[in-house]
């Protein structure tokens, strides 16, 4: 009996396998006149699940208006098929490969992280799927040389210039002597502190702290602390997610130590999930760098604002620009289907790739030979008051002044 | 020397903290032979209830764990009650990985649904303030948390070793046919303890919450640790508990204060590799096989 069951066993394992070949073998869409599915692999648990689940929202949000607005190719409505990764970089991979090859989807859309887009990236490439996303905007997720990635947002590299370019402008009598410079050890934050180490560096700005830490770290209060001890006059903090600034931010005022300038390149564009975990009374003067922030001033922008305040609530300033990022995807994609007039991942790519400049809630996009938005602009934003407000750079003209030095902690 | 220094004090402060949050860890394993998985998100659930109670009703952190430390023991007892107790006896181990891993995601999924996902963190006077001595700033949370620490371990010392139940306990973790034969209430004993073991995280989730921005997943970065820890110390002892925990955070916080914080994780689990080839059991671990 025992040996009949696990021939049994054995049998459908073999047929589930042979099954799941063929499926891989055969990954053609299946393009009919019914709604357009995308599939998309989404942090909902694990470390990214509040970047996650603030994508689902974007890429919901933008789906119900396509689909309330007469759909895409001649009335198609659009259906996404989300699986979660648990913010895991094997399990995207697992979620990709079934989206494309069992789920059959007709168009892919990115997961959040350059840490997970450069996996998913490289499955979908395999299967010739253009893969536009919004969260991968790391060199890492570039340097593979793959033809089908396109990122709709801000690259990376360049997101601290503004800062580092007002710093270095300002009078020799105002300007911060010296800088530090701590950052988890992640595709997304590693590359941005170089840049704006090497223009501050050259302004005169001393570094006198610059060390890497693992991305879970057990305790950061001596990592935060050394920082202190240095007494920098600013600190450029390469983090991914809002518990590290909090971390930073409560060790600092633990220490009485009040940097001149702070910037985070990840955490205060959470909204009031940043607030509530630092306290309405340390946000005073924090900065971030993106390429977008609830009070965008473009109509689309406001518009799709407006739109996600009717759905869930809040104020602009409390709008991920997660939101943004995901909504932004969805629009390149459509407007790339709408002018090849096909779900033809080939055509889709060449398209993009044929330096159209096309339109988002985050500006203008057009890709270049690596799938990097050229367009994209780098901003700051501040927390000021209870606002959330775009300082930098100082000569654009929706800027405001930015608060210098911030107000200490806990005022 | 200033940087050492400091990161000896960090390391203890800390390690205190999670020696609270291990301590119910090893006494769940140390009488029943349970690893609660469930633990880590145990602290975070914790760490919400003191949110609630903060937030909505005004109390004070500490005052708050005169709640979530007995709503954390009923808790234990509950899930003791829907899932150890019908745990089959053989496989009992490595079943309650699987089991106390199922009640993980179940609490994950009613804290995401109330709460959201959204980073939360506790707030309180003594949060961001530190006590200036001898030129170290020593933050207020991790000395009150550090104190709260040593009287519940001390608190749970005297109730193993100074009270009748307390024995009932130790004769069930040294033989639990031969305390069923002198008449000890072995299954009781086991429900009593896993609900103590539970209601310990009533306060290590108030301290952690304190000290670290939390969400309904932040309980699988700290079950990895915590097991760091009791494993060291050597599975069922709170001695070595509180060696291990505060032995990891010294290591961990020195070598990032002084060296390189990329390297305090590898000096630290390249420790535990050496002690666990020298030691299987642990610092202070008893025989990995026990009478039944």
């Amino acid at each position: 009996m025992k040996g009949h069951l696990t021939r049994l066993i054995s049998g459908g394992a073999m047929a589930g396998l042979l099954g799941l070949a063929l499926a891989a073998c055969s990954s053609t869409p299946s393009s009919s006149s019914g709604p357009i599915v995308i599939g998309i692999s989404l942090s909902l648990s694990g470390d990214f699940s509040v970047d996650g689940q603030n994508f689902q929202r974007g890429y919901e949000l933008w789906a119900s208006y396509v689909n309330s607005h007469g759909g895409i190719l001649g009335g198609r409505k659009v259906k996404l098929d989300i699986l979660s990764d648990a913010s895991s970089p094997t399990q995207v991979v697992t979620n990709y490969q079934k989206l494309i090859t069992l789920d059959h989807v007709n168009l892919v859309f990115g997961p959040f992280s350059t840490l997970l887009t450069v996996p998913a990236s490289k499955i979908a490439n395999r299967y010739h799927y253009a893969f536009v996303e919004g969260a991968g905007g790391a060199p890492a997720a570039f340097a593979n040389g793959l033809h089908n990635i396109f990122d709709v947002s801000l690259p990376v590299e360049d997101s601290l210039v503004p800062f580092a370019r007002w710093i270095a402008a300002m009078p020799a009598s105002q300007r911060p002597k010296t800088a530090a410079y701590p950052t988890s050890n992640d595709p997304f934050t590693e590359p941005q502190l170089p840049v704006a180490r090497a223009i501050l560096q050259a302004a005169g700005v001393k570094t006198v702290y610059s060390q890497v830490f693992p991305a879970e770290v057990t305790d950061y209060t001596p990592i935060a602390d050394n920082v202190a001890a240095t007494h920098a006059d600013i600190v450029l903090l390469g983090s991914v997610d809002v518990p590290t600034v909090s971390a930073f931010i409560q060790a600092f005022a633990q220490q009485h130590y009040n940097p001149k300038a702070f910037i985070a390149t990840a955490g205060p564009d959470q909204g009031a999930g940043f607030v509530s975990a630092v306290g309405a009374s340390n946000t005073g003067g924090v900065m971030v760098p993106n390429g977008w922030y609830g009070g965008y001033n473009s109509p689309s922008s406001k518009a799709m604002v407006n739109r996600y305040i009717a759905k869930y609530g809040g104020t602009p300033s409390a709008v991920s620009a997660d939101v943004a990022e995901a909504y932004s995807v969805g629009q390149v994609a459509a407007q790339a289907i709408n002018a090849t007039q096909s779900l033809s991942n080939k055509k889709i790519i060449n398209y993009l790739h044929s330096g159209v400049q096309l339109t988002s809630v985050q500006g203008a996009v057009k890709f270049d030979s690596k799938g990097e938005n050229g367009k994209a602009v780098a901003f700051a934003f501040q927390w000021q008051g209870s606002n959330f407000v775009q300082v930098l750079p100082t000569s654009n003209s929706a800027s405001k002044s930015p608060l210098f030095p911030k107000p200490n902690w806990g005022s | 020397m200033t940087s050492l220094y400091s990161g000896l004090i960090d390391g203890v402060l800390t390690g205190g903290v999670y020696a609270l949050m291990a301590a119910g860890l090893t006494l769940i394993f140390g009488v029943m032979d349970i690893i609660n998985i469930a633990q880590g998100v145990m602290v975070v659930l914790a760490a919400y209830l003191s949110y609630v109670l903060a937030a909505h009703f005004g109390l004070d952190l500490f005052v708050g764990i005169l709640v979530t430390v007995p709503a954390l023991f009923l808790l234990g007892i509950a899930v003791d009650w829907a899932f150890i107790r019908r745990l089959p006896s053989r496989d009992r181990t490595t079943m309650s990985i699987l089991v106390t891993y199922a009640v993980a995601i179940i609490i994950e999924g009613v804290l995401t649904l109330v709460f959201g996902v959204n980073y939360v963190q506790l707030h309180a006077w003594y949060v961001t303030r530190s006590l200036h001595l001898l030129g170290f700033y020593l933050p207020y949370i991790y000395l009150f948390g550090f104190g709260l620490a040593v009287v519940l371990m001390a608190a749970i010392y005297l109730m193993l070793y100074r009270t009748r139940f307390g024995r009932s306990v130790r004769a069930s973790l040294q033989n639990r046919s031969a305390a069923r034969l002198i008449g000890i209430n072995v299954d009781r004993v086991a429900t009593l303890s896993f609900g103590i073991g539970v209601a310990v995280t009533g306060a290590g989730g108030m301290v952690f919450g304190a000290t670290t921005a939390f969400n309904p997943n932040s309980g699988y970065d700290l079950i990895s640790r915590l097991l760091s820890i009791v494993i060291l110390g050597g599975l069922g002892s709170m001695a070595g508990a509180v060696t291990a925990a505060v032995s990891m955070l010294v290591v961990e916080d020195v070598v990032a204060s002084v060296w390189s914080p990329l390297w305090s994780e590898v000096v630290f689990f390249g420790a535990l590799v050496l002690v666990l080839a020298l030691r299987p059991t642990g610092l202070f671990g008893r025989s990995l096989s026990r009478s039944q």
